[in-house]
């Protein structure tokens, strides 16, 4: 067994595999199929301070070696989770994050001030890049300044671990780590979905309700290595890699790219135990390549 | 029963037409009890182009055997790969999903509508019924006679009624303009239904009318089924609520359907 312990600002983790927000639910879903303690983490669904209905009718489209999704943060609010989901996350011993959204300032602060209140839960991640919300969102995550005025109010507030998760759908994603690092972030994880669109040629409509959506799965793999290969070079603070990761030689990838810890999204949904997999197959790849430790990997990609 | 992903082995692969066939599956352990109208997650990982799994309604259960069956509708690339699955060859199944039909008390005169593929949950729905001793009847209706496949299988459970939109069986037009409705549609005092959504709708509207308890299954596009997505929601009277967790199977009066 090689070691896998790492760490993300002051969050210790057993292993550096994380759940993606939206794919994991609260965890509690997956508890019939594995015990999810095992992993480093899991980081639940994303939380807005008012409950959010989220998007109509149809939110997802199947496409090439992937698939888009207009969920639109559907979600019970931070009151609803802290007063009836947190108390189920109590009995995980692994870390346990919750990914913080809003439409405004504002609402990023009051959310994170509840969460700041809840002792098991080892960070937040300020989702700055969800595409789909009319408000707020991916508006937050596309300018330096409103990236880091988001980032400068929350940490006001919030006195844990602060990760920030950033879009792809940008000019330059380095400029956007730089600043959020700036103002405060501890770590940043990339990348959110890719917007993208879905026309069923038969009926000339839109596939989804939304028109557009967030493109995961496979297909995204290229690009996000990419940006954890540039972002990682950019900035000081740890990178968590997203995006695409069905497998282990993927996960491996990112590592080699820079990332500290990966998150698995999209791949949960197809095998509900991929994570898990994923997590035995970092293991099997460093003992074949005679690794002691996870950071023999991270960031020693062979130019 | 727990859900899980089992490595099921294809028993059989029976063709019924050119794009129906009922694959019978067999789990390596005994099987646990699954609810009429509970359904399964098949992996189609032969096709390049389809990522996701796509989910069946149990057709039938044999817990003697541990074979379970789906009716399995060729309808794009996913569908068509599974019609040629090789017996012998194993499927990776996620079950058994979702909550299904509440069950009538015993001797409960019931009937059950189905429509296309729909009729898939009913079967399974009408084996478990026949052992409630309840009065089952049946309504299959179908665009022409070829598309009515295995009635026999129904017979066996219920008393069957067909309509077929060409004539070609039973009573000419849709569900809805059978007689059944007509005639002593209150003696029934619970409605399944199963099929295309504006055939549900209409039996719903039946059924609402006469104040009939009524539940359907629907089949909302989702990526997981257990509930993480969040992708597959219907509007109700207590919000957006995921088919595959809180349904597929609906109370008519919780739909938010303008019937």
């Amino acid at each position: 067994m090689a070691d896998l312990k790492t760490k993300i600002h002051n969050i210790k983790l057993k292993n550096p595999v994380l759940t993606a927000s939206g794919t994991f639910g609260y965890g509690v879903e997956f508890d019939d199929f594995f015990d999810v303690d095992l992993l480093g983490g899991i980081i639940v669904k994303g939380t807005t301070i008012f409950p959010r209905q989220g998007n109509a009718y149809p939110r997802m489209a199947e496409t090439a070696s992937g698939m888009l999704n207009a969920v639109g943060l559907q979600n019970g609010g931070a009151p609803y989770f802290a007063s009836d989901i947190y108390p189920k996350l109590l009995k995980y011993k692994t870390n346990v994050l919750v990914n913080v959204s809003g439409s405004t300032i504002e609402e990023y602060v009051a959310c994170a001030e509840i969460i700041n209140e809840l002792d098991h839960i080892s960070g937040i991640e300020l989702n700055i890049s969800c595409p789909n919300v009319k408000e707020g969102g991916m508006a937050f995550g596309i300018s330096c300044p409103s990236a880091a005025a988001v980032v400068n109010a929350v940490k006001k507030v919030y006195q844990k671990t602060m990760i920030v998760k950033l879009s792809p759908n940008v000019t330059d994603i380095t400029e956007i780590a730089r600043a959020v690092e700036g103002a405060g972030a501890d770590s940043v994880s990339l990348i959110n979905t890719l917007l993208g669109m879905a026309i069923n040629a038969e009926t000339r409509k839109p596939v989804l309700s939304t028109v557009t959506g967030g493109l995961s799965g496979p297909s995204i793999k290229p690009v996000a290595l990419r940006m954890v290969w540039q972002v990682s070079q950019a900035v000081k603070i740890p990178v968590i890699g997203i995006g695409g990761i069905m497998n282990a030689t993927d996960a491996v990838e990112f590592f080699l790219a820079g990332a500290t810890a990966i998150q698995v999204g999209t791949a949960s949904f197809i095998d509900p135990l991929a994570s898990l997999k994923i997590l035995k197959g970092i293991d099997d790849y460093l003992n074949r390549h005679h690794f002691n430790h996870i950071n023999d990997i991270i960031g020693c990609l062979q130019m | 029963m727990r859900k899980s992903v089992q490595d099921l082995k294809v028993v059989s692969n029976l063709r019924l037409n050119d794009d129906q066939h009922i694959l019978h599956l067999q789990a390596s352990n005994q099987l646990e009890y699954i609810h009429p109208g509970q359904f399964a997650n098949i992996l189609v990982d032969q096709s390049k182009n389809v990522f996701l799994r796509r989910p069946f309604s149990f057709y039938s259960v044999d817990y003697q055997n541990n074979i379970v069956s789906f009716l399995i509708k060729g309808i794009g690339e996913g569908t068509r790969t599974l019609l040629n699955a090789g017996v012998d060859s194993v499927l990776d199944v996620l079950f058994p999903l979702g909550n299904g039909f509440t069950l009538p008390e015993p001797e409960e005169k019931v009937l059950l509508v189905g429509g296309g593929s729909g009729v898939a949950p009913l079967l399974h729905l009408a084996q478990v019924l026949s052992k409630n001793s309840n009065k089952i009847h049946m309504l299959v209706g179908a665009r022409s006679v070829s598309d009515l496949v295995e009635m026999d299988n129904y017979k066996r459970y219920a008393n069957l009624h067909t309509t077929t939109e060409d004539g070609s069986h039973g009573e000419k037009g849709f569900v809805t303009d059978h007689s059944i409705f007509s005639e002593g549609m209150t003696e029934f005092s619970r409605i399944y239904t199963c099929g295309p959504d504006p055939m549900m709708k209409a039996v719903a509207a039946k059924a609402r009318v006469k104040s009939v308890f009524c539940e359907v299954s629907l089949e909302n596009s989702m990526a997981c089924g257990f509930g993480v997505c969040l992708c597959c929601v219907v509007q109700t009277i207590h919000g957006h609520k995921c088919v595959c967790t809180e349904g597929p199977v609906f109370n008519i009066n919780q739909l938010k359907w303008q019937i």
